[in-house]
C-alpha cells in the first residue's frame, strides 16, 4: 500500500467534499453576507483540495492529476471523514459541521506545517491562516445561534447532537497515519484530539450549548465505507466531467 | 537577450484581473524569474489558496511574455508555488495608497498584535478617512478581502484581509 498516496487523499478528499458542498449554498444563503462568507469558505477548501490532490496523484506515480482524481472515482475510493459528506441541511447544520471540521484543521495544519517534506509543509502553512480564519467565522456563529433565540439554540443544539457521533474519522489512527507520522511528513490524527476537545468546549461553554451523551462515534470514510450521501454528491459532482471526458470551456 | 529584472519589468505590466490598479510584482504574487539559455521561468503564488484569478494570471503572463521569449529562441513556462506563503506584508505602501485609492482599505502590518489575538484591526474608511468603521462580514467580493462600512459616510468597501 502507497500510505503518502492514501494519506493525501484524506486530506484532500475532507477539503473537496467541504468545498463542494458550501459552493451548493451559492445563492441560498439566510442573508448575502453568509451566502459570500460560505462560498468564499468552499472556495478556500477546493484551493486546499487542488493542492492535496495534485500531490496524492504524483505520489501515486501513474499520472492521474487533481481532476482525475477527483472526477473519475467512485464512491468507495473516497477518502473522505464521514461528517464532510453530511448532507448542508439548515443553515445552523452547515456552521456545526464546519466548526467540527475547524477546530480539527487549525491543529491539523499546525502539525503539517512542521512537515520533514517540504511541499506538505508548504502547502499546510498556507492553509494554516486559511482554517484559522475560518474557524473565527464558524464558531462565532456557533455562538450567536446556540446563544441567540430560542428557536435558534434548539436548532443548533439538534445539529450538534446529529453531528458530533461524526466526527470519528478525522481522529481515527491507522497503517497509514502512523507511516506518516513515524516518517515525520505526516501528522498522528489521534494526537489532534486535545486540542480539538478544547476548543469545542469554549465554544459550547460560549454558546450555552450541551455536549450531547457520548453516543458511539461513526467510523469508516477513511477505508472507503460511506454513507449514501456520497453518492448523490459525487453524481453531481462528477457528471458533467463523465459524461464529456476531456471536455474544455 | 533579457535578464531576469528585464522580464521582472516586463511583469509589472500585467495588471492584477481582480484590482486592476495594482499590477501583479507589486501584489506579491510574482515570486521570482529564473532564467537559462533556453527557458525563462516565472514563478507566482496565490494570495489564497482557492483564488480562482491564479489561472487567469497564468494565462496572462504566457499570453504577453510567450511571444517576446519566442523571439530569443527561449520557452516561457509559469509555476505555482506555495512557500513561502503570501502575506498582505508584501504589499508596499506604494501599493497600499493606490488601493486606498481604488476604495479599498489596505491591510495593515500582520505584526501588528490586534492581529495576532484576533481583535478586529481599526480600518480607515477608503472615502472620507475616518476610523468609525465597523466589520460587516469576515468575507467581501473576493477571498482576500473582508466587508466593512463606515459610520461617518455609511460608505460600505471592502478591506484587504490581513494575513
Amino acid at each position: 500500500m502507497n500510505a503518502r498516496f492514501e494519506y493525501l487523499l484524506r486530506l484532500g478528499d475532507d477539503a473537496l467534499l467541504l468545498g463542494q458542498q458550501l459552493g451548493l449554498w451559492t445563492g441560498h444563503g439566510p442573508v448575502l453576507e453568509e451566502d459570500i462568507a460560505l462560498t468564499n469558505i468552499g472556495l478556500d477548501q477546493i484551493g486546499q483540495a487542488r493542492a492535496w490532490l495534485t500531490l496524492a496523484g504524483r505520489a501515486e506515480g501513474t499520472g492521474r492529476d487533481e481532476d482525475t482524481l477527483a472526477f473519475h472515482r467512485d464512491q468507495s475510493k473516497f477518502r473522505n471523514a464521514l461528517l464532510c459528506e453530511r448532507p448542508n441541511g439548515h443553515f445552523g447544520d452547515t456552521i456545526v459541521r464546519q466548526f467540527l471540521f475547524d477546530a480539527y484543521a487549525v491543529p491539523l495544519h499546525a502539525g503539517l506545517a512542521q512537515s520533514n517534506d517540504a511541499e506538505i509543509s508548504a502547502i499546510a502553512k498556507k492553509s494554516a491562516k486559511e482554517s484559522a480564519y475560518h474557524l473565527r467565522h464558524s464558531q462565532a456563529w456557533m455562538v450567536r445561534l446556540g446563544d441567540g433565540t430560542t428557536e435558534s439554540h434548539a436548532k443548533v443544539q439538534e445539529s450538534l447532537n446529529l453531528l458530533l457521533p461524526f466526527v470519528g474519522d478525522l481522529f481515527h489512527s491507522d497503517e497509514v497515519s502512523s507511516t506518516a507520522a513515524s516518517e515525520g511528513w505526516g501528522v498522528d490524527p489521534a494526537g489532534l484530539r486535545d486540542a480539538w476537545e478544547a476548543t469545542l468546549t469554549e465554544t459550547l461553554e460560549a454558546a450555552q450549548l450541551r455536549r450531547p451523551d457520548a453516543a458511539p462515534e461513526q467510523v469508516g470514510g477513511r477505508l472507503g465505507r460511506h454513507t449514501e450521501q456520497l453518492s448523490f454528491l459525487l453524481a453531481e459532482m462528477q457528471v458533467l466531467p463523465r459524461t464529456y471526458p476531456d471536455a474544455k470551456w | 537577450m533579457r535578464s531576469a529584472d528585464d522580464w521582472l519589468s516586463l511583469l509589472q505590466g500585467v495588471p492584477d484581473p481582480e484590482i486592476p490598479v495594482l499590477n501583479i510584482v507589486e501584489m506579491g504574487i510574482v515570486r521570482s524569474v529564473t532564467c537559462s539559455h533556453e527557458s525563462v521561468q516565472v514563478d507566482i503564488t496565490p494570495t489564497y489558496m482557492g483564488c480562482p484569478a491564479m489561472d487567469a494570471i497564468a494565462y496572462d503572463i504566457r499570453t504577453q511574455l510567450t511571444p517576446l521569449a519566442s523571439l530569443e529562441g527561449r520557452g516561457l513556462t509559469v509555476e505555482l508555488v506555495y512557500a513561502p506563503a503570501w502575506t498582505t506584508d508584501w504589499l508596499s505602501d506604494g501599493a497600499k495608497a493606490k488601493l486606498e485609492a481604488y476604495g479599498i482599505a489596505p491591510p495593515g502590518k500582520t505584526t501588528d498584535k490586534r492581529a495576532l489575538s484576533g481583535e478586529a484591526p481599526s480600518v480607515r474608511c477608503p472615502k472620507c478617512k475616518s476610523g468609525k468603521t465597523e466589520l460587516v462580514s469576515l468575507f467581501g467580493s473576493t477571498a482576500c478581502k473582508a466587508h466593512y462600512r463606515c459610520n461617518d459616510c455609511s460608505e460600505p468597501f471592502d478591506h484587504f484581509k490581513c494575513i
